[in-house]
């Protein structure tokens, strides 16, 4: 790992990328105080060689993405590289300045985005963009590498490649789109790419056919990546190597084999375990606590149906899980049971009563007992409000109560959520991700209700925090006898905290029944493909499932 | 799918024709409701009662009002005006020379200041929050805190009295050389670009400014892309439309914002037949050049409305 002094390098050598001792700090500004200086990354070093792919993985705030921009000399906003060396093939990038910089991007290193959707120009067509860098820089003329781009977009496996390239941003999918971004940056043939998150905002049945594209890409062409994830399973599948990163710091580094299989440091093991949690299911009720009766909801004039005859049960202290991909009706069906979105046709019955259709008419008991916690903690809570004031609201206005009786409970509530009562005066801004999730959590509990609806309340939150929110939630249950009605997509959770699953797909249910028989064979086409997309954390998955996945289709 | 595009665009010119509508009923409420006789200020003090009423009669003021209008109105759709009561002349031919001299002048002045106001904006948003920036904002703004006449008097007093580069008067006319045109209308010109120049400038900066937070910016920069490339290839056609509105906005205060102007430069203009007329309370006039002004405006920003559906690429291209 040590490598001898100096600043010059061997060109033949196979040393691609080392960069050493960075130190990357930003300008931040809190409400009401001076501006002060963070340090992002702390004297984090790491070495590349040509060909290989290196992991960057930890959770959000650790600085992995920062280091994946840092090797293109590129700071967001205020951040600014205050100390180390980047040398890209035995040159110091840093010391030339920006013009220098601006050489190197986009023909030695390129930079594959997490949301290709937003990191493409909407006015203009893909194909300019994809060859923009290449002509920049002068590495090939416009025909060559329009030709370089559709055999990149056929290897890619983009639909019609010769003509994909004429079309603008919203007329391709979210998939294909982080297909056609990896085809911009393999364009004008660097020997680096930053993949940034690349798979991280696509649906999982469509993240394993963009990362064995990616992963092929990467092989064929020989260019060297630094993949940046928080995810390991995905990671795992790709990277020769992983560094892991917490906090700014470094905290692991070595082989994927070694990272996954036996991990060293305990934050490490930590991320590898996360997905150990499991919840063994109870048998269910003869009562039913909601029954969603044959539901059909649409929108708009045209009345375009996003949930069709859905009839489901929660049992009274159980978790029913909806699990399906975005656009799937799932959440949906989550604003028609609580009344937000008046269903087509179909009923909703509650605890032995009908409720009625419209948010409106509801009686103040049916809002009370049936609670909601939302995916963006931050965004469902009055940030100039006081974490006492958040979780007294509901206190107040279903319990009158009022002063030293509310802030005991409020305190009661904080202790639930292992707070504590010292939270009880801050604001929102001052708290952590999984913290302002633990507030809405105590929120919805203040009302004592007998159903909370937590609509991907973890997919926000880095895994370890996710994973304490589940075993809270899994703890609040027993305690506080509540049911949850949980909506993700993410089969992880699922299998940490159901006890019956219905699988929702373009609006229908199309699996129901207890987890035990939910997750068993034989599966229905779709639950197959479902289960079989989620990356696992062993080496080799991607190709034993890419080949089943094929296998399936040219049976099909 | 085309056919939604020419449904948007269709939807927005029968808007525009409503709205004008509109307008000329207010137009024509707003005259009405104006103190004072019109044919006793045509007779004056010493009228006889017999000699108002006929003249009332002639003018046709005895009708009820919804009758004027729509007699009003059916003479503006063929084209003719009304005749000025003050002159007695046909309000058509006397207000069309002066129409083209108001367009011409909001031409050059448009001429100049759309582009400049738009090179100044992207300067401002590359070397924003320098010194070059700051200038322009600081120049812009002062120019734009200046009342009009202000502006005037200070480039007449400038390039007419101690230059003596340009005339004072703008006196065109017809069969006027181009060039001597150009000169005459050189101070009206430079007065109204001024005025209309920072606002379009801001704008423009804001709206880029805006645009240069959108990740597809961080993209060009990594691709190595120069800060004025990103601003002209990533920023500016993504920044179109609310730049279009704004420069459609100040071309329309070119053309019925002129009377100060006018006034100021004694330039045979819209603006300045109005203020004649007004003071003369002659309604006809006063309510054709009302309609005409308001015809440009409300045609103007249906333009601009029609530009930023045309550049959005989610109609043009719909999937």
């Amino acid at each position: 790992m040590l490598k001898p002094a100096g600043t010059w390098r061997d060109p033949e050598s196979s040393l691609l990328l080392d960069m050493r001792n960075l130190r990357i700090e930003a300008t931040v500004h809190p409400p009401g105080d001076d501006p002060q200086n963070v340090v992002i990354v702390d004297d984090v070093s790491l070495t590349l060689e040509k060909g290989r792919v290196l992991g960057l993985i930890g959770e959000s705030g650790a600085g992995k993405s920062t280091m994946g921009l840092a090797s293109m000399g590129y700071g967001r906003g205020s951040m600014r590289i205050t100390g180390g060396e980047v040398f890209l093939n035995g040159r110091d990038i840093l010391k030339g300045g920006v013009h220098e910089l601006r050489k190197v991007r986009g023909s030695e290193i390129c930079y594959v985005a997490q949301s290709a959707a937003a990191a493409f120009n909407p006015a203009q067509r893909l194909m300019d963009q994809v060859v923009e860098a290449a002509l920049h820089h002068g590495i090939a003329t416009r025909a060559e590498a329009e030709k370089r781009a559709v055999a990149l977009f056929r290897k890619l496996g983009l639909p019609d490649p010769e003509n994909i390239g004429q079309r603008y941003t919203h007329q391709v999918s979210g998939g294909q789109l982080q297909r056609v971004m990896t085809a911009m940056a393999l364009c004008p043939e660097p020997d680096l790419i930053v993949f940034d998150e690349p798979t991280t905002a696509l649906d999982v049945t469509t993240q394993i056919g963009v990362l064995a594209a990616i992963k092929d890409a990467i092989r064929d062409t020989g260019v060297a990546a630094l993949y940046i994830t928080h995810d390991l399973a995905v990671v795992s599948q790709v990277s020769d190597e992983i560094m892991v990163l917490r906090h700014g710091k470094m905290v692991e580094y070595g082989k994927t084999r070694q990272i996954i299989e036996a991990p060293r440091m305990d934050y490490t093991k930590a991320l590898v375990s996360v997905r150990s949690l499991e919840h063994v299911e109870n048998q269910p009720g003869a009562a039913s606590l909601l029954s969603v009766n044959d539901v059909t909801a649409a929108y708009g004039r045209a009345h375009v149906k996003v949930v069709q005859n859905v009839s489901v049960q929660v049992c009274p202290g159980q978790t029913l899980a909806i699990v399906g991909e975005s656009g799937s009706g799932k959440s949906t069906l989550a604003r028609v049971i609580t009344g937000l979105m008046p269903p087509l046709s179909g009923s909703i019955t509650f605890d032995g009563r009908t409720l009625a259709s419209s948010l409106a008419e509801r009686t103040k008991d049916d809002l009370r007992q049936l609670q909601m916690i939302y995916q963006m903690a931050d965004v469902a809570m009055n940030p100039r409000q006081t974490v006492g004031t958040i979780i007294g609201r509901p206190l107040e206005f279903y319990f009158g109560m009022r002063g030293r009786e509310r802030d005991a409970r409020v305190a009661e509530l904080l202790d639930e959520i292992e707070m504590g009562r010292g939270f009880m005066n801050r604001y929102p801004a001052e708290l952590s991700g999984g913290q302002k999730q633990r507030i809405c959590i105590a929120r919805a509990l203040a009302a004592k209700p007998k159903l909370i609806i937590c609509d991907e309340v973890t997919s926000a939150l880095d895994p370890v925090v996710a994973n304490g929110i589940l075993k809270l939630l899994l703890r609040l249950q027993k305690i506080e006898d509540v049911a949850y009605l949980f909506i993700t997509h993410d089969l992880h959770t699922v299998k940490a905290i159901a006890d019956s699953i219905a699988v929702m797909y373009r609006g229908e249910v199309v699996r129901y029944g207890p987890k035990s028989s939910v997750l068993a064979r034989p599966f229905d086409a779709y639950t197959d493909l479902l289960l079989s997309s989620v990356p696992e954390m062993e080496i080799g998955w991607l190709e034993r499932a890419s080949s089943r996945g094929s296998a399936a289709q040219s049976a099909s | 799918m085309g056919t939604s595009l020419a449904n948007l665009v269709a939807q927005r010119i029968a808007f525009g024709i409503l709205l004008l509508f509109a307008v000329s009923v207010l137009i024509f409420a707003g005259t009405q409701i104006l103190p004072g006789d019109v044919a006793a200020s045509i007779l004056g003090q010493s009228a006889t009662p017999q000699a108002l009423a006929n003249l009332r009669e002639e003018l046709g003021l005895n009708d009820p009002a919804i009758v004027r209008y729509f007699h009003w109105l059916g003479g503006v759709l063929t084209g003719d005006l009304g005749t000025a009561l003050s002159s007695r002349q046909d309000i058509a031919s006397s207000l069309g020379p002066r129409l083209w001299n108001t367009l011409f002048l909001a031409f050059w002045a448009a001429v100049v200041a759309v582009p400049l106001a738009i090179i100044l904006g992207l300067l401002a948003v590359r070397y924003r929050n320098g010194p070059v920036d700051k200038t322009i904002s600081g120049l812009a703004l002062a120019s734009t805190s200046l009342p009009e006449f202000f502006i005037g008097y200070l480039l007449v007093f400038l390039f007419a009295v101690k230059l003596q580069w340009f005339p004072s008067l703008s006196t065109v006319y017809d069969g006027m050389p181009f060039l001597e045109r150009m000169k005459a209308i050189a101070l009206p010109a430079s007065a109204l670009t001024l005025v209309v120049l920072a606002h379009m400038m801001r704008m423009t900066r804001a709206a880029i400014l805006n645009v240069m937070q959108s990740a597809y910016i961080e993209t060009a920069e990594l691709k190595g892309l120069k800060p004025l490339q990103i601003i002209r290839r990533h920023a500016f056609p993504n920044a179109v439309a609310p730049i279009i509105n704004v420069v459609m906005l100040n071309l329309a205060f070119l053309i019925v914002g002129v009377v100060v102007v006018e006034v100021i430069f004694v330039y045979p203009g819209m603006g300045q037949y109005l203020v004649d007329h007004v003071s003369k309370r002659d309604v006809p006039v006063v309510q054709a050049v009302g309609l005409i002004f308001a015809a440009v405006y409300i045609g103007l920003n249906m333009i601009a409305d029609i530009a930023a559906i045309l550049v959005n690429p989610r109609l043009r291209h719909p999937k």
